[in-house]
């Protein structure tokens, strides 16, 4: 294993040193439970934003926090959730009257983490709403799995809420546009290495020079089917056409298209990739009017992309282009 | 004898020994259908668990059951944290005020610590997770009490039915939890989860040797 580390199992800790070193115009980080909040939190009459997970995905989540976006983030160890105290502490930090939501991506180790936690909050007198973002159509047969995995429309699901809490929605008005959000968007990954989790000291699995991954999460999983490796066109092709038909879109609809990167993939494939995306949109005649394109939601150092696309309206363009303040994503301030 | 407070003491002091060992051996098996994470949490739990133990040692076993409950909550994450965290919850809620546990306060304590995961995590036999360990494991166990069989056989017996139980989900394809996204490809290897939970309930039957 060759990393910029110094012991794996301080690898999260000394992050969160570095972020708060990097970022206290921004966010301010509190240890032992670890958590994120906003430099103002909280902050009175809004609903607060929270999201979590584990960390190995930055900048989500915990670059996404500060103005216009997130209000906490909850790191939990390399791909590993959050516990229930981390986000019950992160929920009493923020909390500014207005209500909390939680944004969970949908792992079974999240969901239970965050239920027991907004149980707990609740308990405190805090009310909470809790929406599951599951926007990967790479996992079929939702009844017989944990259902589809929360992977890029949850990065978009953060900035719309985000924005809509800024605007002094209500706690059910924000949680509406998370889940319009998760109705709304629909992803698909793939993988042209394997990742290394810092404490395991190995590549979680062995992907040879000419295959790959098609239909991977964000931890360094596994994949649905593994296929010889192909041009970065046909590749587009395969995560594109799963995602078109998966959902009504029509001709003449409004999409966000998002290229990620799964963290070890260079901006310059990025756009190659982007490149395909935005044509195959074009032909399906969907309008591509707005774009995020950078490595995002990441495994690590996985080589890889996967392609989210958010079906755009009014109130969603309005929120999209509201001026935010973190880390990760800033624009408009 | 029933089982003592020390000898709860003994059980969760052998459970941080056996999962420390088997701390590679449980990633690697994770690392086939999971995030290769379980190895690891498990072992940063019980080592909290374990720097925990001065202040339980003198505890009812109850207490002793909830603080290791609440310790692995705060500490494993992923699904293990919740699952186990409320395994051990339950069995202490069966448990209060007990100094010391008898055939049947056992098979009540693991009953309830069944039944807590089975609601926590909402998994049924047969789909590929801890469950499939410990149902046979509590079933079996019950079976030898109402057999007539001291304690410690009855804990043999069920840790037997827990390796049978790990080792069935070896074909088995996942039905909840991160194998479940890998579909048919997570037939041929064996759970983690099933697997530690085997671990967990052999070290009781080790420990509690001479129990009745």
């Amino acid at each position: 294993m060759k990393k910029l580390i110094n012991k794996p199992e301080d690898v999260v800790r000394e992050e969160l040193e570095g972020i708060a070193y990097a970022h206290s115009d921004l966010v301010k980080v509190h240890f032992d439970p670890n958590f994120i909040v906003r430099a103002d939190a909280p902050v009175q009459g809004k609903v607060a934003v929270i999201s979590g997970g584990g960390s190995g995905h930055e900048p989500m989540h915990g670059g996404f926090v500060g103005m216009g976006m997130l209000d906490a983030a909850c790191p939990g160890a390399v791909f590993t959730s959050p516990t229930p105290d981390q986000m019950l502490e992160a929920t009493k930090a923020v909390n500014g009257g207005a209500g909390v939501l939680h944004i969970v991506k949908n792992y079974t180790g999240d969901i239970m983490n965050f239920e027991m936690a907004a149980d707990l909050a609740r308990a405190e007198g805090i009310e909470v709403e809790a929406v599951v973002i599951d926007d990967d159509v790479a996992v079929k047969d939702s009844l017989y799995t944990a259902g589809r995995r929360g992977v890029g429309t949850t990065v978009l699901a953060e900035k719309l809420c985000g924005a809509a809490a800024e605007q002094r929605r209500s706690l059910k008005e924000v949680a509406d546009v998370c889940r319009k959000a998760k109705e709304l968007g629909r992803s698909m990954g793939m993988a042209l290495t394997s990742c290394t989790v810092p404490h395991v000291g190995k590549p979680t699995f062995d992907l040879p020079e000419d295959q790959m991954e098609i239909g991977i999460g964000i931890h360094g999983e596994p994949g649905r089917t593994r296929l010889p490796l192909k041009s970065a066109d046909e590749i587009v092709e395969m995560l594109m056409e799963p995602i078109v038909s998966d959902l009504p879109y029509k001709a003449g609809d409004e999409v966000l298209l998002f290229v990620n990167g799964m963290g070890g993939t260079p901006l310059i494939e990025l756009y190659i990739v982007y490149r395909k995306a935005y044509e195959i949109a074009t032909k399906h005649g969907l309008k591509v009017v707005r774009n995020l394109i950078g490595s995002y939601i990441t495994s690590l150092e996985m080589a890889g992309t996967s392609i989210t696309l958010l079906k755009m309206d009014d109130d969603f363009l309005k929120l999209w282009d509201a001026p935010v303040k973190t880390p990760g994503l800033r624009w408009g301030v | 004898m029933p089982v003592s407070r020390d000898d709860v003491l003994a059980w969760i002091t052998a459970i941080a020994s056996v999962l420390a060992e088997n701390k590679n051996y449980l990633t690697e098996l994770d690392a086939a259908i999971g995030d290769a994470d379980h190895g690891a949490n498990m072992d940063r739990g019980f080592k909290a668990v374990m720097n925990k133990m001065p202040e339980i040692r003198d505890k009812d076993i109850g207490t002793i059951f909830k603080t290791v409950g609440m310790t692995l909550l705060s500490t494993v994450g992923g699904a293990g944290g919740p699952l186990y965290g409320t395994l051990f919850l339950q069995a202490g809620m069966k448990t209060a005020g007990k100094m010391e546990m008898t055939a049947q306060d056992w098979a009540e304590a693991l009953e309830a610590a069944l039944n807590g995961v089975v609601m926590r995590g909402k998994a049924e036999p047969g789909d590929k997770t801890m469950v499939d360990a410990l149902t046979p494991a509590l079933s079996v166990y019950k079976q030898a009490i109402a057999e007539g069989q001291p304690l410690h056989i009855a804990l043999q017996r069920s840790a037997e039915a827990a390796r049978q139980g790990m080792e069935s989900t070896i074909p088995l394809v996942a039905r909840k939890g991160r194998a479940s996204y890998l579909g048919e490809r997570s037939a041929g290897h064996q759970d983690p989860g099933a697997t530690s939970s085997y671990l967990i309930l052999n070290a009781a039957a080790q420990t509690w040797k001479n129990s009745a």
